[in-house]
């Protein structure tokens, strides 16, 4: 490893640190004296023209990757990691969009430059392949996360999230490490590959189960599944909208992508499967060499968090905090689509692209991706709307949306839109992203487990409908009790109509989206 | 041709939904427009499909991922049903016509319903069928919410959660169908013919068969049924007795049994006198058949006499697919047309016609209004449609039935014995709603000749609709044939495995 193939590799992370750099001596050097709203436009559309250089330098370093060995790497550019933090710094670009009408801080410099600090850390989460790495990255993302929390220093519900998030992110933070801590005690590696390896050789001893417990309990808190999730309907109420987005996409699509890092290389299947794929004739015997242990852990947390999220979301009153349950929902459809994704994977490597074959573990990788990265775009959308509404109307409640139809017909719409995407109604496309992650699982291993969690998966996404219409029918159906307009600044509805505009078209032309992510895959 | 039938129907929902508010007039115009087209889209591909068998329309790969192609293709079966739909939002259309409020966004749902109803019968690709199945599931809601009337927010939520249920069961046997085959195709054709195991089949028919069935109104799962229509405006009541539960029966039929049919063998043993899958939903359409009927023959609200009817017809339909022979499933195919127009003539009377004028569906209220002498368009409507609902000769009703009984006597006579009881107090449930509304003798109500209680004039929109429905419903009843040549050959090949 030399400094250039570091920087090479890096230049999308380098290019955002760059970005923060220049929207603080912008903004302190320069605008001191401006008004409040020149320096927020300026200090986003910096942000933004950050992420659009980040963006560039990711087609520059794509397929590279660095480390001591070429065998095992510390980051590697290639793969589902350069969906993910394209994704990545595209979402963050939207999130900084919707700043440009907010008025929560007047440190708006400081903001986007945490801002852009958390999004690199999320692109070495992304992209990282071992232990050391993937905590630096982790602590990068989580502390900017915890500052942007706590950024509307005038409000109480801000302070208190933040400390809540806080306690609860150190102590998970501890846990991870302490998991890590077993691995490399362990094995005497922190690289992933290198951990397999030594877990293959020497047989799975019970202390890796204790120590990958440690772990999911470390990005379980990231992803908020239960019961790591207490803090997730808290933050999401309390923190400013915008920074809310940012934690419940980018962290999302950042601690997601790293899920699937780790279970590609960890979940390795021994050797083939074979028996009847037949889904309901598989005997349980089977389930043992369908499901490897350690999957089994995420499915019990992706089972208990589909349940939680979407009961306890039926009784929310506050619309953010219903947005928070809801992703507690969605990360455990996700963590079901990560559980099966690697149990081909020593046999998938041989990729045939005509006629849309595709080897298994790259179908459920690719379900994977495409499902977070459409939820983090569905739900950035859905706090803009929030956030509109709530100025307008002081609060989140499900009854200040009353009437929304009347006061602003295109943002009832965009919600419109993005809840029944939520939902999974086609032909949005919050519909194709949880139908490629069960047609994946069930393509991925046969047998009554994984059945039941897809039917119990869908069966749970019918309740959920329910909760978002109880939203819809305020704005569309119910009276309204006040019909004074609600005005949205211009930038904020042009970003949520070309959201919507992107659920509707990405929805109705599905093959788009999956292309690209399986193009991101080296061929072969 | 007949794809543009869909994509009218979206680009009208759309424009609707673009119009400036306060062009009430304008909107509805435009959605007669869209509606008159599609009508006339539907109609031509009937004539220019006449004695062919299934044709393609469109094919692109959609998802090449999973092998899910954009396949819009139409046989016998799809265009008798693209026919009703486009019949039925002309109809809607015009007994929507003194929609006030939010007109344009009324007829955007309407539209917007009707595209994903064409869809839905005209696509031959499982997963862009469940599609077009999904999609008009939000406009229904919508659409009974807003403009509906009893307890408007409770039904429409009723029947939204229970269509979502029954898709969600569908989609997992989808799934499972899916993953199962191991196939890379996702056509129904090429699905029916990849040979799915016998004990697959066995459990994922029933799973699909019921999800789809809920939306059929089968008993007794229908309860979402009377609820809705009675709380629907009337176009989306015609819309919902019409052609949605129609989503339903044509999903049972196309997917349910084309996809599955070995899930209806015997099981090898018998249980209280079931011996299959096809016993048992052959019962349940039964018990649906007599239930509704019954029900209806109690109901003091004119509107609910009309719905529980709903659920009595439509355990016709679900006993002649049950049947499995030529005669009987066709039969099904006819009456889904049949009731279909029928339906939505009898709730056009009765939610428009009367209701509007009178503002009362409470039968013991219109039997002191005389309303043979002062609306007797609507009594002589109601007559002529009461009787095609009996399944009189001469009405497309009759020869529904009659072959839905024949094929079913063919397997089981019990079934007839069963259904020719709920055929008598259909007689009886009509007879006595017709009576009641119309051609009571009871004391005037003090009321009747005060000033401001005069009922307004019949329409152009109102007559035209009845015209339009009571002459479908002639048409098919005097000379059958024209939709039998069409639709016999296609429940031959389907019944012979999955399609030409």
């Amino acid at each position: 490893m030399n400094y250039w193939d570091l920087f090479h590799a890096t230049l999308p992370v380098t290019a955002l640190e760059i970005a923060a750099l220049v929207v603080l001596i912008v903004d302190l050097g320069f605008l001191r004296k401006a008004a409040l709203n020149v320096r927020v436009t300026t200090a986003a559309l910096l942000g933004v023209a950050g992420c659009g250089a980040a963006l560039w330098g990711l087609t520059l370093s794509a397929g590279q990757s660095v480390g001591v060995n070429f065998e095992l790497p510390l980051l590697t550019e290639s793969g589902g990691t350069v969906a993910a933090q394209a994704g990545i710094l595209i979402l963050t670009a939207l999130t900084l969009l919707l700043l440009i009408d907010s008025v929560f801080t007047r440190h708006v410099g400081e903001y986007v430059s945490v801002v852009l600090m958390a999004a690199s850390g999320g692109l070495i989460v992304a992209a990282a392949q071992d232990l050391l790495v993937i905590f630096i990255g982790l602590e990068l993302l989580s502390l900017g996360l915890y500052i942007l929390t706590a950024f509307a220093k005038s409000s109480g519900k801000s302070a208190e999230a933040a400390l809540k998030y806080y306690l609860f992110g150190g102590m998970s933070a501890a846990f991870l490490l302490f998991g890590f801590s077993y691995f490399y005690g362990l094995t005497g590696s922190t690289n992933l590959k290198q951990i397999q390896w030594s877990m293959t050789a020497s047989g799975a001893s019970p202390m890796f189960y204790v120590a990958w417990i440690l772990v999911v309990a470390g990005l379980g808190f990231k992803v908020a599944a239960v019961p790591f999730h207490l803090w997730a309907p808290d933050t999401y109420e309390g923190a400013p909208a915008p920074a809310a987005a940012f934690i419940a996409s980018v962290s999302k699509v950042a601690s997601f992508a790293l899920l699937l890092t780790i279970s590609t290389n960890w979940f390795v299947q021994s050797g083939p499967i074979t028996g009847q794929r037949s889904v309901v004739t598989a005997a349980l015997r089977q389930y043992y060499a369908t499901w490897p242990p350690l999957a089994t852990i995420l499915l019990v947390v992706a089972a208990a968090s589909m349940i939680v999220g979407n009961l306890a979301a039926l009784a929310q009153v506050s619309v953010r905090r219903l947005l928070a349950y809801s992703a507690i929902a969605h990360a455990g459809y996700i963590l079901l689509g990560i559980a099966a994704h690697p149990v081909y994977a020593g046999q998938g490597r041989v990729i045939e692209w005509a006629e849309g074959n595709i080897g298994p573990a790259y179908l459920s990788a690719n379900a994977v991706l495409y499902y977070v990265l459409t939820y983090g775009l569905t739900t950035i959308g859905a706090f803009g709307v929030v956030a509109v509404v709530e100025r307008a109307t002081g609060s989140d409640r499900m009854d200040s949306f009353l009437g929304l139809h009347k006061r602003n017909p295109v943002l009832a719409a965009v919600l419109l839109v993005l809840f029944l995407s939520l939902a999974g109604i086609p032909p949005l496309v919050g519909f194709w992203a949880k139908f490629n992650l069960f047609a994946a699982v069930l393509g991925a291993s046969a047998g009554a487990a994984p059945f039941a969690l897809v039917a119990l998966a869908v069966a749970l996404s019918a309740v959920s409908l329910y909760y978002y219409l109880q939203v819809l029918k305020r704005a569309y159906v119910m009276p309204a009790v006040d019909e004074t307009p609600i005005k949205a600044h211009p930038v904020t509805l042009a970003v949520l109509v070309v959201i919507a505009a992107a659920v509707v078209g990405l929805g109705c032309f599905p093959a788009l989206l999956q292309g690209w992510i399986a193009s991101c895959y080296p061929l072969g | 041709m007949l794809a543009w039938t869909i994509y009218l129907s979206f680009a009208g929902a759309l424009l609707q939904a673009l119009l400036p508010k306060g062009k009430a007039e304008l909107s509805r115009w435009l959605a007669l427009g869209f509606a008159v087209a599609g009508l006339a889209l539907a109609v031509a591909g009937f004539a220019v499909g006449m004695g062919q068998g299934l044709t393609v329309i469109v094919d692109v790969p959609w998802v090449p991922a999973m092998g899910i192609h954009y396949l819009l293709a139409a046989d016998g079966i799809s265009r008798v049903l693209v026919l009703l739909t486009g019949l039925a939002a002309v109809a809607g259309v015009l007994f929507s016509w003194n929609i006030e409020l939010r007109t344009n966004e009324f007829f955007a749902f309407f539209l917007a319903l009707i595209g994903g109803m064409y869809g839905v019968f005209l696509s031959f690709d499982l997963f862009l069928l469940f599609v077009f199945y999904e999609i008009a599931i939000v406009p229904k809601y919508f659409l009974i919410s807003i403009w509906g009337s009893t307890r408007r927010e409770y039904a429409a939520m009723k029947l939204a959660l229970y269509s979502f249920a029954g898709s969600a069961m569908v989609l997992i046997g989808l799934l499972a169908a899916y993953a199962t085959s191991g196939s890379h195709s996702t056509g129904l054709i090429a699905l029916a013919h990849a040979g799915l195991p016998v004990s697959f089949q066995m459990w994922c028919f029933p799973l699909v068969f019921t999800g789809f069935a809920i939306l059929a109104g089968m008993w007794p799962f229908h309860t979402w049924a009377p609820t809705g229509h009675v709380a629907a405006p009337t176009a989306a009541s015609m819309l919902l007795a019409g052609v949605v539960m129609k989503l339903g029966a044509y999903g049972c039929l196309r997917v349910g049994i084309a996809l599955f049919p070995r899930g209806l063998d015997p099981w090898g043993f018998s249980f209280i006198g079931l011996g299959s899958w096809r016993d048992v939903f052959a019962w349940l359409a039964v018990i649906g058949i007599v239930y509704g009927a019954l029900v209806a023959l109690a109901q003091t609200d004119f509107k609910f006499v009309i719905g529980y009817s709903s659920v009595s017809h439509m355990g016709f339909v679900l006993l002649g697919l049950m049947t499995l022979n030529q005669i009987g499933v066709t039969g099904a195919v006819m009456q889904m047309f049949s009731h279909g127009v029928i339906a939505g003539l009898l709730f056009a009377i009765v939610g428009r016609i009367v209701y509007e004028r009178t503002h009362t569906r409470q039968l013991a209220e219109l039997e002191t209004m005389h309303l043979s002498k002062r609306l007797p368009f609507a009594a002589w409507a109601f007559v002529i449609a009461g009787m095609a609902s009996m399944g009189l000769p001469g009405f497309s009703g009759f020869v529904a039935e009659l072959q839905v009984l024949v094929g079913a006597w063919k397997v089981n006579p019990g079934w007839v014995a069963a259904a020719g009881v709920g055929i008598v107090v259909g007689v009886a449930y009509t007879w006595r709603a017709l009576q009641k509304a119309f051609f009571s003798d009871a004391p005037p109500s003090p009321h009747l000749h005060e000033p401001g209680h005069e009922l307004a004039a019949i329409t152009w929109p109102e007559v035209t609709g009845v015209v339009l429905l009571m002459g479908a419903s002639l048409v098919v009843g005097l000379y059958p044939r024209i939709l039998l040549d069409t639709i016999e050959p296609a429940v031959k090949a389907l019944l012979a495995g999955g399609g030409q």
